[in-house]
């Protein structure tokens, strides 16, 4: 007689579907998981412990780096933790910049993921169409900050520098005609807001694009509903936050809830899921991405009729123009103070939370009065929910493990940090 | 619109306005002793708790009605060492003259004495969200055991403190009474000692490459000098000085 023994897989950390670097050793009886044990720290880089010996300026961007898909939103989180610790407070014409850009972030972030997830369960043309939507906001990043990526954009006080008037215009090349210079470059002949307005007014029918591929495809419902099911009480258990906590069916955002810089001048609304299977967190992702559009366009009103300051004039904060500096001593040694030894934050704790695009991303911020921060925790929100897997996996088939890894919206920047 | 004048005496009630207040009322009120209130910036809540008493009162913060804190949001360690303690000096004039402050922390080993007034050198720190209440607090438990740090694990009471205990006791070394798969989660399979730690250097203690002649990856000593490019420096910060501001000053 045979016997039959449960069998152990090794799934990545080189697999298309890993997001990255993740490796799950899966354990097998036959086609149906057993146990899931992820594996993480190959993307370790140390950001914290890098963070405790530099300047606190100097982290932003290593903030970009965690999550690399939601960039802006890390900053934020960072930026506020060390501005509540100062008792800066940030004009408003910043903070309006600051949520614009968040929304920029989490329509890229949820691009990606679409994409890719799609991708990932077989749906190849998605991905196309998200990514000629993520090139344009991409563009939004390099205007306003110089990197398509990792911006490096908001700072404590405020933002780097205010909105530009004008935007990147492709050049003639040998590879493009030039009528095709003159059709992309047609919503680019105005200022950055200009450009993202053309985007919202284009964005809702992409959107539209990408659900008639998907949200009534029979061979995505068959691979996204009623798989990795997890209830409300349980996904709080967990640890869950954002679009995983409430594609389970619970109204819980912190840009209503805790609400930060302007989030609650601007009007939205939050989805939630019914079920807690993948299929409503795709839903309550595609929904999220609908109501961005909209704050976006509401923060574009607004930072049109308003013109003022984006930076807090503050001389031991933000360092001087280079104008100034030609000029006047003080402002000379200023800069140098702010760029050599960098501000001091005085002694004490803090912990700020932004809703990133895959749920809550702390900052939690130790200071024991130097111009280094004493501890930096960043709370990714990826953390806990691949923490889950092995819960969401347990019974299903393994083509079913792609899917709940895409569906917990996966980046190893943030998990390893 | 209401005159107040005519407002009945009774319909003022002790209930503190700010949901930080009646949160420190509901602590205060539930825990008494057992808990230390921590100073903390503003629209924030942190306690700190006894290493004893670590499990039974996040079990009471979870379950009471009052409190619910249903999540564990974040769960890390925390290393005292050299908390307060500068790279640089910048209060007195020295005879030689300032250094770029090539090296980190002379003489400051494990054994040096730490002028923190931490009662232990480790400590772990939650941070709870209540849904219900819409309200957090920050809960910090001086770890037990001085060098082999040593606290009850928490995952009985929040499941999700599972990777997050896993990841305290990778990085700081901090064991958890009753986990159940205490492993490292974010460093290399086989390695040793714990980053995070502040005795520990920023550049590691080993390196490794590929190795042509063995055909395979090796691990060396670092090849590299640990420097400080930017020193730690405190300064006596008068802006924030108790008396010109009302903000709190004291660590959290």
């Amino acid at each position: 007689m045979s016997e039959f023994r449960n069998f152990t897989l090794n799934f990545g950390p080189q697999h298309p579907a890993a997001h990255g670097v993740l490796r799950l050793v899966l354990e097998m009886d036959g086609e149906v998981i057993q146990k899931a044990d992820p594996h993480i720290g190959l993307l370790h880089r140390g950001t914290e412990k890098l963070a405790e010996t530099k300047p606190f300026n100097q982290s932003i961007g290593y903030m970009d780096r965690l999550d690399y898909v939601s960039m802006m939103c890390n900053e934020h989180s960072y930026v506020m933790a060390i501005e509540k610790l100062m008792g800066v407070e940030v004009p408003l014409r910043a903070q309006y910049i600051r949520v614009m850009f968040d929304e920029v972030t989490r329509i890229l972030n949820h691009l990606m993921w679409l994409g890719a997830h799609g991708i990932d369960i077989g749906a190849m043309t998605v991905f196309l169409y998200c990514f000629r939507e993520r090139e344009d906001l991409m563009d939004c990043y390099e205007a306003v900050s110089g990197a398509r990526m990792h911006a490096t954009y908001y700072r404590p006080g405020g933002v780097y520098r205010d909105l530009p008037d004008t935007m990147p215009q492709h050049k003639p090349s040998k590879f493009r005609s030039v009528k095709d210079i003159a059709r992309l470059n047609a919503s680019r002949s105005g200022s950055l807001l200009d450009f993202l307005q053309d985007f919202t007014d284009r964005f809702p029918a992409c959107v539209d694009e990408y659900e008639t591929l998907l949200t009534d495809n029979r061979i995505w419902k068959q691979r996204t509903v009623n798989i990795g099911v997890v209830s409300p009480e349980r996904a709080l258990a967990l640890g869950f936050s954002g679009p995983m906590l409430r594609g389970s069916g619970l109204a819980w955002d912190l840009r209503k809830k805790q609400p930060y810089d302007v989030y609650d001048r601007v009007d939205f609304d939050i989805p939630i899921g019914r079920n807690g299977d993948c299929y409503d967190r795709y839903l309550v992702r595609v929904e999220e991405m609908r109501q961005s559009n909209r704050i976006i366009r509401q923060c574009i009103d607004w930072l049109r009729a308003n013109p003022g300051p984006v930076m807090v004039d503050d001389r031991k904060v933000r360092p001087p123009r280079r104008e100034e500096m030609k000029g006047d001593m003080e402002s000379l040694i200023h800069h140098f103070k702010l760029m050599t030894e960098g501000y001091s934050v005085p002694e004490g704790q803090a912990y700020a939370a932004v809703e990133a695009p895959k749920g809550e991303f702390g900052i939690w911020l130790v200071s024991d009065g130097a111009n280094k921060p004493y501890r930096v925790k960043c709370r990714a929100p990826g953390f806990p929910h691949l923490a889950a897997v092995d819960e969401m996996v347990r019974g299903h088939m393994l083509a079913d493990v792609v899917a709940v890894i895409g569906t917990a919206d996966i980046v190893f920047g943030e998990i390893d940090r | 619109m209401t005159n107040p004048t005519e407002a009945p005496a009774e319909a003022v009630v002790e209930v503190p306005a700010t949901p930080v207040a009646r949160l420190k009322a509901a602590l205060a009120e539930r825990f008494g002793e057992r808990v230390k209130a921590l100073p903390a910036v503003a629209g924030e809540v942190a306690i700190e708790v006894t290493a004893a008493d670590w499990r039974a009162v996040c079990a009471e913060l979870r379950d009471a009605p009052e409190l619910c804190f249903e999540q564990l949001v974040d769960l890390s360690g925390i290393d005292y060492l050299h908390y307060g303690i500068a790279e640089w000096k910048t209060e007195s004039a020295t005879r030689s003259g300032f250094s770029r402050g090539g090296t980190r922390f002379v003489g400051l080993g494990a054994d040096a004495p730490a002028e923190t007034a931490q009662s232990a050198r480790y400590a772990v720190v939650v941070h709870l969200l209540s849904v219900t209440h819409n309200w957090r607090v920050r809960v910090q438990c001086p770890c037990a055991g001085g060098e082999v740090p040593i606290i009850d694990s928490i995952i009985e009471v929040w499941p999700s403190a599972n990777w997050y205990e896993r990841e305290a006791f990778d990085l700081y070394g901090i064991l958890f009474n009753d986990h159940p798969d205490l492993r490292r989660i974010l460093t290399d399979y086989g390695f040793i000692g714990h980053p995070f730690r502040k005795d520990f250097p920023l550049a590691g203690y080993v390196e490794v490459r590929y190795d042509p002649n063995r055909q395979r990856v090796v691990y060396e000593p670092v090849s590299i000098e640990p420097r400080v490019v930017v020193p730690k420096t405190l300064r006596d910060d008068n802006r924030y000085a108790p008396g010109l501001t009302a903000r709190p000053a004291g660590r959290g």
